[in-house]
């Protein structure tokens, strides 16, 4: 019972806290997973149920929304990479939407490791489009290298510029960037509407009576890699959305900046009291956070728009949609690229990629906003899913004891 | 006086995930006793008191009450069976007076809805008297004192019929003297009937005034014992398992160069009060110097000012030689050599959700090797981390476990390995062993000790007034923001107690 007590050594740990740490390690780990997936499950099993109440089989009308996003396309071995075929270029589209919604998930997604939520893609990736559309157009003439790296770097600065502007205020008033950042959203929407729109300065000089904005010279547009350019085809702004996944990994793990970011989301206070400067933080995860949103909008407006109308920038969500993509991928890197292919597939496959004849577009697309709030509601109630998990295990526990 | 048993818990068991917080718990209360319960942190006292009151429900086992097998839904179901509960936080409501307070919820009322304010003074007034617990009922409870809130919780229980009372280690938010004063409380309410739970892991109190001792360890009941007989070193060889070292063991100071001085310093709280008035003093290299105080005195506002956290209103401080600017930054401060063993491991010390390789580059991730030009260098973290976690001992996983899956005892060993390894002239300690248990402080008294051989200046700021009078070797009492005693180590327990409540002689 007594033992010597060395001067160096601590209590000794009878009890055995390793083997605790270690299983609820295997379990954070484990729910870091299996809560998105399960999260995704629920929330597709009952947009089926809502497709079911309304008299259609919730079976075919997946089986469409997945034909529509192209993804039939990996079942038919050998794949045929033309676009003539349905499925490639349904695919195609997919990820031409994928590539936006990683970008826009991003966005969300790091200010999120810094602690904050960042309601602003949406405004953010709008003056990421009209920056773009404004050096696209303007720079007629220049080789394409420069003028498509020009248009990419304004829009990706303008894009953090306007998210700074709500950490700039985090930092030095306390204003809360939900707050400010939807305040900027509007901001974005109306003032890319103002400037598109008839009589504003970035309209088409061509159609004085369309509010639409001019159309980007051929200098400044993408390379498309697969299908035809005159059919939207995906440019290589897929590459530079997959590349950003890797960026945004290594900011935030290999950098001293990434390590601010994450000791300032998780505890702000033991932040300060390690020396690092936590305003500068905060501004510094929003901007490059806006950063994101506005490379989408280059990317966009370079890649396949060249165009965009006032109504457009109005209608436009794939802004938002990036909240449920960070939420789903939980932040990471890896869970972004997923959840960004699963929404584009989803988003693709309810609308144009949709075969009307399958499953009424109409509902499909209410179906895509369902499934999108289902997942932010469960993200967010994500306690109560751990929380039944674990009653399910103790539920289990107790009818292996009752025998005994 | 010990007769039949008042309260009698049966083979309680209470499980929460990985863990078995009670196992198989027997504990019975006889009339009119202090029984007190005795254990580490997370020994499971905690978790049978909140069974007992009502607030979780037993795995297995069962309560009895007054041979009466009992379950309960919720406190209520616990106070109408006779049980109160003063907890360690203070469920009162400060803007309303300590009559409003004590009658909340059974409130005596005059003309169908108004508060009888008359009847209720004159209730809890009577209650007062018989039990000599001097409160007064008009008073705001803001207004007074965290002993007479403490009573003010005692009245409320026994104003709702309590006859068998669970204090929660009602010590651990007061002075010396209010201690002495709970303790003529409890044994007025004991001579009434009441029988009273004592929970606590302050071996004297104990043994000063419980008739039994129940000793928890590790979720099991190891034994209880009757006061007479019982001895410190016994009864923390149950707690703890082993043999313990209840004194530091160390040699006289030998103070070298003046490392740290604070001079007329003012500081202000977030919200604008002047906490720090005007504080001087001077810490010298191989040696502690204490400072005393109850809770709130301008403790946490002076550490945070020397170590760059607060901005100093006036005055400056002065680390090895070098003063430092007004509006010192916390990087400007750690590279003047200042170590900072923060009083809230858990909300400044560490980044719990890091890892202990992460947690270790808190205050150098920025330089090299850990990093060059912001290109971070993980490998050479873990590498570090691994030869800290060695030399520290630091255990319960390696350099990338998760710093929340540590222990108490060893979040506190790292932070204290991160901050030692820098090597700093100054290590400021805030209440380094708070809520830690039995061997872990005595690990961290001993390192204190050594670090101040080392030949370190260090500053323990703590409210734990035997901390500070068997560590430091200087004591200094703080007061609503000023000093207003020092004494050589050796000073007597009595006259600090006093200067901690504002009674000294050089009281302003």
């Amino acid at each position: 019972m007594t033992e010597p007590v060395d001067a160096a050594a601590g209590p000794p740990e009878e009890e055995p806290p390793a083997g605790f740490a270690v299983r609820l390690g295997v379990a954070q780990r484990a729910g870091g997973v299996a809560v998105p997936i399960l999260t995704a499950v629920v929330a597709f099993a009952m947009g089926g149920i809502v497709v079911l109440a309304t008299g259609h089989n919730p079976w075919t009308a997946y089986k469409g929304i997945f034909a529509g996003a192209g993804l039939n396309w990996f079942v038919h071995v050998p794949w045929n990479t033309s676009t003539v075929n349905l499925d490639a270029y349904n695919l195609s589209q997919t990820l031409l939407l994928t590539t936006t919604l990683i970008l826009t998930g991003l966005a969300v997604a790091f200010s999120f490791r810094c602690g904050m939520f960042n309601i602003g893609g949406q405004g953010q990736y709008i003056v990421g489009l009209v920056t773009a559309n404004w050096v696209g157009v303007s720079f007629a003439g220049w080789p394409t290298l420069p003028h498509v790296l020009l248009g990419i770097a304004a829009a990706t600065l303008a894009g953090g510029i306007w998210a700074g502007v709500a950490g700039f205020l985090k930092a030095t008033t306390g204003a809360h960037e939900v707050i400010s950042t939807i305040m900027l959203n509007w901001i974005a929407i109306w003032g890319g509407s103002y400037l598109f729109g008839q009589g504003g300065p970035l309209q088409n000089a061509q159609d004085p009576s369309s509010p639409v904005s001019g159309a980007v010279a051929q200098s400044a547009r993408l390379p498309v890699f697969w299908g035809s350019s005159l059919l939207q085809g995906l440019d290589v702004g897929f590459f530079v959305a997959l590349a950003m996944l890797v960026v945004f990994w290594l900011l935030l793990n290999r950098t001293t900046l990434g390590y601010e970011v994450r000791a300032v989301g998780f505890n702000p206070d033991a932040a300060a009291y390690g020396g690092i400067n936590v305003k500068r933080s905060y501004f510094m995860a929003m901007a490059i956070s806006g950063m994101f949103a506005g490379l989408a909008g280059a990317l966009d407006m370079l890649g396949y728009l060249f165009q965009y109308g006032t109504l457009d920038v109005q209608a436009s969500q794939i802004g938002f949609l990036g909240i449920a993509v960070a939420l789903l991928g939980r932040n990471t890197a890896v869970g972004t690229g997923i959840a960004a292919f699963l929404f584009g597939g989803l988003l693709y496959g309810t609308t144009r990629g949709l075969n009307p004849n399958v499953f009424d577009p109409g509902l499909a697309g209410n179906l895509t906003s369902m499934i999108q709030g289902l997942v932010v509601l469960f993200v967010g109630a994500d306690i109560v899913i751990l929380y039944l998990w674990n009653a399910r295990r103790k539920l289990r526990l107790r009818q292996q004891e009752a025998p005994a | 006086m010990a007769q039949a048993s008042v309260l009698e818990l049966r083979g309680i068991t209470k499980r929460f995930p990985g863990i078995v917080a009670d196992d198989h718990v027997d504990f019975d209360l006889r009339s009119g006793e202090v029984h007190a319960l005795l254990g580490e942190n997370g020994a499971g006292k905690s978790t049978l008191m909140n069974i007992l009151y009502g607030l979780y429900r037993p795995d297995e086992g069962e309560i009895v009450v007054k041979g009466e097998p009992v379950s309960f839904a919720s406190a209520k179901d616990a106070i109408d069976h006779g049980i109160g509960m003063v907890h360690q936080h203070f469920m009162l409501i400060p803007v309303m007076t300590v009559a409003e307070n004590i009658v909340l919820g059974m409130e005596p009322v005059r003309d169908g809805v108004l508060l009888d304010e008359r009847v209720a003074e004159q209730s809890v007034r009577d209650f007062s008297a018989r039990f000599g617990l001097a409160v007064d009922p008009g008073a705001r409870v803001d207004e007074i004192s965290v002993g007479q809130q403490q009573r003010v919780e005692i009245v409320k229980a026994l104003y709702r019929r309590a006859e068998i009372l669970i204090l929660d280690e009602p010590t651990a938010v007061l002075t010396p003297q209010e201690a002495g004063e709970l303790f003529e409380i409890i044994r007025r309410l004991r001579a009434d009937g009441t029988s009273i739970i004592f929970i606590s892991h302050k071996l004297n109190e104990v043994l000063e005034v419980a008739d039994r001792i129940t000793v928890l360890r590790r979720g099991r009941k190891i034994d209880t014992v009757p006061r007479e007989g019982a001895t410190e070193a016994g009864l923390a060889r149950m707690m703890v398992g082993r043999e313990v070292l209840l004194r530091v063991e160390k040699g006289p100071a030998q103070p070298g160069d003046l490392l740290l001085e604070v001079s007329d310093l003012h500081v202000l709280d977030e919200r604008g009060l002047e906490r720090v008035r005007g504080v001087p003093f001077q810490v010298r290299a191989g040696e502690i110097v204490g400072i005393a105080g109850v809770e709130g005195n301008g403790q946490t506002e002076l550490v945070e000012a020397i170590t760059g956290l607060l901005r100093i209103e006036s005055g400056t401080v002065t680390v090895a030689g070098k003063t430092a600017p007004q509006h010192a930054t916390v990087r400007e401060m750690l590279d003047a050599g200042v170590g900072h063993i923060p009083e809230d491991r858990q909300r400044r010390g560490l980044v719990l959700e890091f890892t202990i390789a992460e947690n270790i580059a808190l205050h150098d991730y920025d330089k090299p090797p850990a990093s060059r030009r912001g290109w971070l260098f993980p490998g050479r973290l873990i590498e570090r981390a691994a030869r800290v976690i060695r030399e520290f001992d630091v255990r319960g996983g390696g350099p990338l476990a998760f710093a929340r899956t540590l222990s108490g005892g060893n979040q506190q060993k790292l932070v204290v390995a991160r901050e030692v390894a820098r090597d700093p002239r100054v290590l400021v300690a805030a209440q380094p062993t708070r809520g830690l248990d039995i061997g872990a402080i005595e690990y961290l008294h001993r390192r204190l000790v050594t670090e101040r051989d080392a030949g370190r200046a260090i500053l323990l700021v703590s409210l734990e007034l035997d901390e500070v009078l068997s560590l430091a070797d200087r004591i200094l009492v703080m007061y609503e923001g000023r000093i207003v005693g020092e004494h050589a180590a050796g000073a007597g327990e009595e006259e600090i107690g006093l200067e901690m409540l504002g009674g000294g002689k050089q009281a302003a």
